[in-house]
């Protein structure tokens, strides 16, 4: 069974979260609709502040209620996540989808032993002795690849190096055999080899637990190397979504050229220089209908200050006003071999 | 480790030894001051004062006077008061400290719930009514002088409220010692308790509700409710038991201190005669032997509940165990 | 391999702070953002507007007594009568209570003269409690003043400098640290209310507004001292020190362009908090007749003179205990808007 037969694990359609502020509702995230399958790595790129942690925490249910409002359509198994009352989130919650935090420093509770830690979370969701729950902690202590899962287990965050307390945390996200894990920029505060091992942990884990991952990055190598499927946020929306090696290969919207033109290419020859986009992205309040990206887009004209179409290619999706063949001719000028020297 | 706790007394000894020197040195080196004169009264013959110096050993060098008082306050033990003579000054503590101890306590008791229920409930209902009304109330808690609250506890309870049934059971201003009269110890003691406690109620669920607040923006907070958790359990053994550190911290040393005296106020007020009101007596006399015993003892109180509180502080908070 | 950070702007989801004047953003000077933010909260302006009022009536005290009440707030007045509902009454008037001996003062009349009743000695209370405003926030105010430079230059000593100087200064602060305020304060205000003090050509008299100044103006000191010492130590440390000190700039200069603008905010903060502190020493210390002395008047010494009367004549001691909570809760309103706006790191002890 290839993964495209595998049987919809996370449906998200048309999610939409707005802050109050000041200057009243905030759209950060507007319209967002991906799908996750069972067993498989959806990647959701962006820059800080492109809305893809209040994605992330508005799935888990976790965003302030009193200040935020989330609507669109969340179905987990079927299960309209949006509308479940408290209990039975915290159901879902740590059960059915584990989150793994970025920083592993903050993410842990400074007064507990990880095992506590873990241990407390196996038993918030299964009948089970203490004993019990903490043999499992060193289980999953050692599943995660700590070499002493014994002695770990009593062990303080602040005693572990950077590298075990992200895999400690990752033990715990792990701790119920959750369907999904959610993990927000797992890498982003390690070190480059302790990174490299995480995301081998997290392959490994995929193939022996067979849960599905969203994985929140910036890091275009990190989504070249892990996952199946990439969704690209900019400004609160998704601008392009799609299969890694297709989108890879001929990305579709113009923001997309620009991350792909920020990569050093592993292979081939090397750019003279690696690019920037310039300009900022827009704060959520400065945005209109009309595409995010237009500011500080090369291509940009004056119908992109309408609602941008969404354009589909094979399993290609993308917000742009773009169309073939001029669209293929522009990502030339931008990707093209002449550029390289 | 060993070398760690004994610096830690030495620490404690040093300071001990700074506050009677330096009580000392207030009342003997003040510019101006002259300690016979002054126990002679207003009006009293260059004789009188000549023979109250010599009586009293005035006249000798102050490191000597020094040394042979805190010898007999602490060595020998018979150290007596200036101005009444033959009153021994450290059964007087010794008879006081008790009364100080039941009305710091019980307020403590008081100010401990008290604090932690307004902390908590105001920073889960963050930015509501409630919240913003319990922060009225305990900023007012801390607005009120102490002495003051208490005359009013006094004038509603004794006077004007006494024949209601609310205060009837009000006995009149005095101390009940708990072993003999267990029942009236507590009725004398309600009241103060009720004052001191307010205006600790006050600062400790200030305090805490800001603590309280910012765990809440802790990773740590939002991994404990991704886990599935309930939000008592956040609360309670997470963004509570992480905010009590600096909370403990805060209890150690005010309970110190008006263990050592400072409660002054309150028992004037309510005229109990505990530590702080014989330090006062005392230091309206200008009775140095009891003030010294006094002072004394309210550092030793106040130095041993730092220590406590670092001994506390390494057993609730392991990142300050290793060092 | 990230994205390169010139385009990933960490800010870019905090909405900036809205200003009401349209279009222009608020943050060019910390200072203005703060008075800004602190405009714009009721509780703060409420507290504001109360503060100025007390101050206002405090400093109007001797125009209330000479043309309000007409009657001389520091002189005994037993034999005085007055006109209330048009008939002519006693100040003192023969005692109702127990036996009815002795006299009692008269209780508020709610008008122009003795709007708050009479004192033991027939003095009119409002005129008193205006004129003890007067006394209470002049005290407060300048041992707040004296507190906050002597804190200033001792945690600014002993941080910046450090070594011995700091071991120092710290262990002295250590002491009287440990030494229980009140005591302090007590001790300190018997020993030179008997018979004032001496320093050189300053003599200060037993009966002086100065030494209460003085003695609360010093108590508090380490209070203030230690966390000053803290910030600069962590300052000395921090990177634009490191940098500045790397090109060869001289220590006075980093004192003066670094340490002292940030220790500055941070004592602004500590103004209304150690103000608020102050008129509660001072209250209590007068109260327990130690502070300011007779005849001049302060809330403390009110409160202390209703306490015989507390129970025939409570607005003796209730009235400026209102005073004195209501100051102290706006001091203290006010000090949490100043700290959020300002410097919400900075904690008193």
């Amino acid at each position: 069974m290839t993964a495209a037969e595998k049987p919809i694990l996370l449906d998200v359609n048309g999610l939409t979260v707005s802050f109050a502020t000041d200057r009243g509702m905030v759209k950060a995230v507007r319209d967002v609709s991906f799908s996750v399958r069972e067993g498989e790595i959806l990647s959701i790129v962006g820059e800080s502040g492109s809305g893809k942690s209040v994605t992330l925490l508005s799935l888990l249910g976790l965003h302030d209620r009193k200040t935020t409002r989330v609507d669109g359509m969340v179905a987990f198994r079927g299960r309209g996540i949006l509308d479940l009352n408290p209990s039975e989130l915290r159901r879902i919650r740590g059960r059915e989808i584990g989150l793994i935090s970025q920083d592993p420093m903050t993410a842990l509770n400074p007064v507990y032993t990880i095992g506590w830690q873990i241990a407390e979370q196996i038993r918030a969701h299964e009948a089970i002795s203490a004993r019990a729950a903490k043999k499992r902690a060193v289980e999953l202590l050692g599943e995660v690849g700590l070499s002493n899962p014994q002695e770990a287990v009593d062990r303080y965050p602040h005693q572990l190096s950077g590298g075990m307390r992200q895999r400690a945390v990752i033990a715990m996200a792990l701790s119920c055999n959750p369907a999904l894990l959610v993990a927000d920029e797992p890498t982003t505060a390690l070190d480059v080899t302790v990174q490299a091992q995480v995301l081998d942990l997290l392959l490994r884990l995929r193939k022996d637990f067979g849960s599905a991952i969203i994985l929140i990055t910036h890091d275009m190598g990190v989504v070249s190397e892990v996952a199946d499927r990439v969704a690209v946020m900019y400004a609160g929306r998704i601008v392009e979504r799609g299969e890694t090696e297709a989108m890879f290969k001929s990305p579709l919207h113009p923001y997309s050229w620009g991350l792909m033109g920020s990569i050093p290419p592993l292979t081939g020859p090397r750019l003279a220089r690696l690019k920037s986009i310039p300009g900022m992205p827009p704060t959520p309040d400065r945005i209109g209908e009309g595409c995010g990206f237009a500011p500080r887009c090369a291509f940009a004209r004056p119908a992109c200050l309408e609602r941008p179409p969404l354009r589909m290619i094979g399993t290609q999706a993308a917000l742009c006003i773009l169309e073939e063949p001029e669209r293929s001719a522009l990502r030339r000028t931008v990707l093209s071999p002449e550029e390289f020297a | 480790m060993i070398f760690a706790v004994l610096q830690r007394l030495g620490q404690m000894l040093f300071v001990m030894i700074g506050i009677s020197a330096l009580v000392f040195l207030i009342f003997f080196a003040t510019p101006g001051s002259d300690p016979a004169a002054r126990l002679a009264g207003r009006n009293a013959s260059p004789e009188t004062v000549e023979a109250i110096r010599k009586d009293f050993g005035f006249d000798r060098p102050l490191p000597v006077q020094y040394v042979i008082m805190m010898n007999r306050l602490f060595v020998t033990q018979d150290l007596t008061s200036f101005v009444n003579r033959g009153m021994r000054v450290v059964p007087a503590v010794a008879q006081a400290a008790p009364v100080t101890l039941s009305l710091v306590a019980g307020a403590a008791v008081l100010w401990v719930i008290g604090g932690i229920f307004v902390g908590v409930v105001a920073a889960l209902s963050r930015d509501t009514l409630l919240d913003r009304g319990l922060m009225v109330l305990a900023l007012i808690g801390v607005s009120m002088p102490v002495y003051w609250l208490g005359e009013v506890m006094n004038l509603m309870t004794q006077s004007r409220f006494h024949d209601t049934v609310f205060f009837s059971w009000v006995p009149s201003l005095g101390y009940k010692p708990l072993l003999t009269d267990p029942w009236g110890w507590f009725k004398t003691l309600i009241i103060p308790w009720f004052t001191l406690a307010a205006l600790y109620i006050g600062i400790y669920g200030r305090v805490l509700r800001a603590n309280l607040v910012e765990a809440y923006q802790e990773d740590f907070i939002r991994t404990a409710r991704a886990k599935g958790l309930s939000p008592t359990r956040v609360m309670v053994r997470h963004a509570l038991r992480t905010s009590l550190i600096p909370f403990v911290t805060m209890f150690g040393l005010d309970f110190g201190v008006l263990v050592g005296g400072s409660a002054l106020l309150t028992e004037v007020v309510f005229g109990l005669n505990g530590v702080g009101r014989l330090t006062y007596q005392a230091l309206l006399n200008l009775d140095l032997p009891m003030v010294l015993g006094t002072v004394m003892y309210a550092s030793f109180f106040v130095v041993v509940a730092n220590a406590l509180v670092d001994v506390v502080y390494v057993l609730i908070d392991p990142r300050v165990r290793e060092s | 391999m990230s994205i390169p950070s010139d385009i990933a702007s960490p800010d870019a989801f905090i909405p900036d702070m809205p200003d009401e004047t349209a279009g222009k953003r608020v943050g060019a000077s910390p200072w203005r953002r703060a008075w800004l933010l602190m405009r714009r909260d009721k509780p703060t302006v409420l507290a504001a507007i109360v503060l100025v009022l007390i101050v206002v009536s405090s400093l109007s005290a001797p125009l209330y007594a000479g043309y309000v009440a007409a009657s001389d707030p520091f002189r005994s007045n037993l034999s005085a009568r007055i006109t209330v509902d048009g008939k002519r009454v006693k100040v003192m008037q023969a005692s109702t209570e127990g036996l009815g001996l002795g006299v009692t003062p008269i209780g508020p009349t709610y008008g122009a003269q003795y709007f708050l009743g009479a004192d033991t000695q027939g003095r009119d209370v409002a005129a008193r409690l205006l004129y003890g405003g007067r006394n209470s926030l002049l005290i407060a105010t300048s041992a707040t003043v004296i507190c906050l430079v002597l804190a200033a230059v001792i945690g600014i000593t002993a941080g910046f400098f450090g070594g011995i100087t700091d071991q120092i200064l710290s262990r002295i602060l250590d002491i009287l640290w440990a030494f229980p305020v009140y005591l302090l304060a007590i001790s300190l205000s018997i020993v030179l209310l008997s018979h004032g003090i001496v320093i050189g050509p300053i003599e200060i008299t037993g009966d002086s507004l100065l030494l209460p100044i003085v003695i609360i103006g010093i108590i508090y000191v380490p209070y203030v001292a230690r966390p000053v010492r803290g910030r600069v130590m962590a300052l000395k440390k921090s990177e634009f020190v490191l940098a500045a000190k790397g090109l060869g700039i001289p220590a006075w200069r980093i004192l003066v362009n670094d340490i002292l603008p940030n220790v500055s905010t941070m004592l602004i903060v500590f103004v209304p908090l150690m103000m608020a502190l102050n008129i509660i020493t001072e209250s209590s210390l007068s109260f327990l007749s130690i502070g300011v002395q007779a005849p001049d008047a302060s809330w403390g010494t009110i409160i202390q003179d209703g306490q015989t009367l507390l129970y025939t004549r409570p607005a003796v001691a209730l009235a400026p205990g209102i005073a004195i909570a209501l100051t102290v809760l706006s001091l203290n309103v006010l000090g949490d808007s100043i700290r959020d706006a300002l410097d919400p790191r900075t904690k008193l002890v």
